[in-house]
């Protein structure tokens, strides 16, 4: 897909502007965060499968090849194909294969991250097969030719009026003609007009959350059912999933699954959680004559032994978002690819190259809370530091900015300097704000004082107030 | 270079090694072969009588609906007055399981049964489960020729049968049947967990149910404990 990170400032200003954007996402805050804390109080043992969750994915990670050559024996003995991808073209170009030669006119699709960063939509429209979107949230932002603002909640930036109207314009030709405002006549009618569409499609493609080496299964979680009438009505069935899904054995996905949910929704379990383990057998009366896994590495394999290699453990449980003030704020299409959020500014450097994606690290004001909250302890603060420090090294940083951060780290690496040089700033500021205490106007950061006053320091600093405190103390 | 090669090639790089040793492979062979746990929630430590309640609450606080029923030759009247209670449908799409043979529905006449997959036009569907999970409410669905999967999925209104003694604490305990049943390192074609009916909060953060699996789940515990 397009990618727009370049334009974070632009699009986070018009972002705090739109009052759609403001009402959908300070929703966020009372909704996914609360459920979480509530369901993981409720589990004794959270903290702990935590613990065992972040052990359990850097033992993957460290043997990757061995899962994901066991994986692959096993999918083939249950009579599927497995194919290797390394980049986005490459699994584009074995889906539409696929598909071709399953004949296909029209394929539906359970919700993907990896199918939204290949861009396979846009892909088999080019090439003459219509894909159809059958989440909710992401077939309304297929009406709308939009990309998801959430992991999970892919319309959330989505007003129900606006619903209403892209309803309205697209289902007229199946004979929907009113124009419905009440949330469940929406779902539906959507429910109707995608039920033709599951079973007239020649292909079913799905993600997958974490793939059995044990068994040669893919496994998907959803709410709606939606994945699963996708894989299982067509003929061929296609799951697309990045290479660090891999995962041992059943145990270890229960493991997982125990945290998944509670993370992302505050569920103890989402409705539906499927394993899907070669073609249908011999006498088996539905299900898929073919099963295919397309494997995609872009990028994930260049991530292991590097000092960001914890980005691997990742879920796509959207906790990290769901906890972010900034995220909250600024939506999720202001990030500018397809992951936003904490996990979006620390991993979208990688795949979109740094110079793209330079300002998402800077996107955070570091509170923490995307690595308190994350069920695999992926420290991103730590992540996106160092993208900043790469950013400075590298000279992505432009020269203004990089100036005064030479200027700020001359002053920091001589401690008396700076001391002398804070105890005047001090003082100054102090003089600057007069009776009141703050400051309405600062030079050189008017981005700062045009929303908000300065507190102005009370005169002393920190390091002299402390000294003093000791010498009375004492 | 392939592109299998040159993925298996960079992950090895990366990590700063070769292939795995031998013994080290094998270590990690046993680890399969040995599927051992990790912690297990103590909320499933009860008597059974007790899960088989947890499992009616659990299943019950995810809006599915749950009945006990004294013996299997209850269901179709349960399954009748649900139906009538909820002013659903008489048409029933069964699973062709054999555990269904013996159902004595000469006593509700007014149920059309068939057996098959799922048809688009179902709108009720009778299935066993494999397994329920105490610890969250969950069924555990195996697919088989006379379990077809669509039946959990395509009909809005969804009635499943299940026996005491198929309820156990948790999701290890459903994988443990299934190895008993199917083998080692084999699954069936579909293993679906089920807990609670289909539902979305896609627009506006609202909760709705049957968003395109079944509206309405309905749960028939047969108590075959003594």
């Amino acid at each position: 897909m397009q990618v727009t990170s370049r334009r974070f400032k632009e699009g986070a200003h018009d972002a705090l502007h739109d009052k759609n954007i403001q009402q959908a996402f300070s929703k966020v805050k009372s909704g996914f965060p609360v459920a979480r804390a509530k369901s993981a109080s409720e589990l004794p043992e959270f903290e702990e499968l935590r613990d065992s969750a972040r052990d359990l994915k850097n033992h993957i990670l460290e043997n990757l090849d061995y899962y994901l050559e066991y994986f692959e024996e096993q999918v083939q003995l249950q009579g599927g194909r497995v194919h290797w991808c390394s980049s986005y073209a490459e699994a584009r170009e074995v889906v539409l294969h696929i598909c071709r030669e399953a004949k296909a006119k029209t394929v539906t699709k359970g919700k993907s991250m990896i199918t939204e960063e290949m861009a396979l939509n846009d892909y088999l429209s080019e090439h003459g097969i219509e894909p159809i979107e059958t989440d909710l949230g992401e077939y309304i932002i297929q009406l709308a030719h939009e990309y998801p603002s959430h992991i999970i909640a892919p319309a959330l930036h989505k007003t129900k009026d606006q619903v209403t109207e892209l309803f309205h314009e697209n289902h007229g030709k199946y004979g929907f003609n009113e124009r419905l405002t009440d949330p469940q006549a929406l779902v539906n009618e959507a429910r109707s007009v995608l039920r033709d569409k599951y079973v007239a499609a020649d292909v079913g493609i799905t993600g997958a959350n974490f793939l059995i080496a044990e068994t040669g299964s893919t496994v998907i979680v959803t709410n709606e059912g939606n994945g699963d009438l996708t894989q299982s009505l067509p003929k061929t069935h296609i799951a697309v999933s990045s290479i660090e899904k891999v995962v041992p054995t059943l145990e270890d996905a229960s493991l997982f699954l125990r945290l998944l949910a509670r993370s992302a929704t505050g569920q103890e379990m989402s409705v539906y959680t499927t394993f899907s383990t070669g073609p249908k057998r011999m006498e088996d009366i539905d299900g898929p004559a073919n099963f295919h896994v397309v494997l995609v590495d872009s990028g994930r394999s260049d991530l292991l032994g590097s000092d960001k290699q914890d980005l691997l453990r990742c879920l796509k449980c959207g906790a990290c978002m769901n906890h972010c003030p900034v995220y909250q704020a600024v939506g999720g299409h202001s990030y500018g690819w397809v992951y936003p959020g904490p996990i979006g500014a620390a991993l979208n450097p990688h795949m979109v190259g740094l110079e793209e994606a330079r300002h998402l690290p800077n996107a955070s004001t570091f509170c923490g809370r995307c690595e308190e909250v994350c069920p695999v302890r992926i420290p991103l603060p730590k992540i996106m530091r160092h993208w900043r420090e790469q950013a400075f090294e590298t000279q992505v940083t432009p020269k203004p900015e990089r100036w005064g951060i030479g200027i700020w780290a001359f002053f920091a690496k001589r401690p008396k300097l700076y001391r002398l040089m804070t105890r005047v700033s001090a003082r100054a500021l102090k003089l600057m704000a007069g009776k009141k205490g703050v400051i309405h106007k600062l030079p050189l950061m008017k981005g700062w004082s045009s929303v908000r006053d300065f507190p102005a320091p009370e005169g002393a600093t920190f390091m002299e107030q402390w000294k003093k405190q000791q010498r009375e103390g004492k | 270079m392939p592109s299998r090669d040159k993925i298996f090639s960079r992950i090895r790089h990366n990590l700063g090694r070769g292939p795995l040793k031998e013994e080290a492979a094998n270590a990690l062979k046993t680890r399969i072969e040995g599927h051992a746990p990790h912690t297990i929630p103590k909320r499933t430590d009860i008597p059974h009588k007790e899960q088989v309640d947890l499992f009616e609450a659990k299943a019950t606080a995810l809006a599915a609906t749950v009945a006990r029923l004294n013996a299997l030759e209850d269901v179709p009247e349960a399954l009748r007055d649900y139906l009538a209670a909820h002013n659903l449908s008489t048409k029933v799409k069964m699973a062709p399981d054999k555990i269904f043979d013996d159902l004595p529905f000469d006593k509700t006449p007014m149920l059309e049964i068939t057996r098959g997959a799922a048809a688009p036009s179902d709108e009720v569907s009778l299935t066993p489960a494999f397994a329920g999970i105490a610890e969250t409410g969950t069924l555990c669905m195996a697919s088989g020729p006379d379990r077809p999967s669509t039946l959990n999925f395509l009909p809005e209104n969804h009635v499943v049968v299940i026996r005491a003694s198929e309820i156990t604490g948790t999701l290890e305990d459903s994988w443990a049947r299934l190895r008993e049943k199917f083998g080692a390192g084999n699954l069936p074609r579909t293993v679906n967990f089920i807990s609670g009916p289909s539902r979305t909060a896609d627009i506006e953060q609202t909760l709705i149910m049957g968003a395109h699996g079944p509206r309405r789940l309905h749960i028939l515990i047969v108590d075959d404990d003594g």
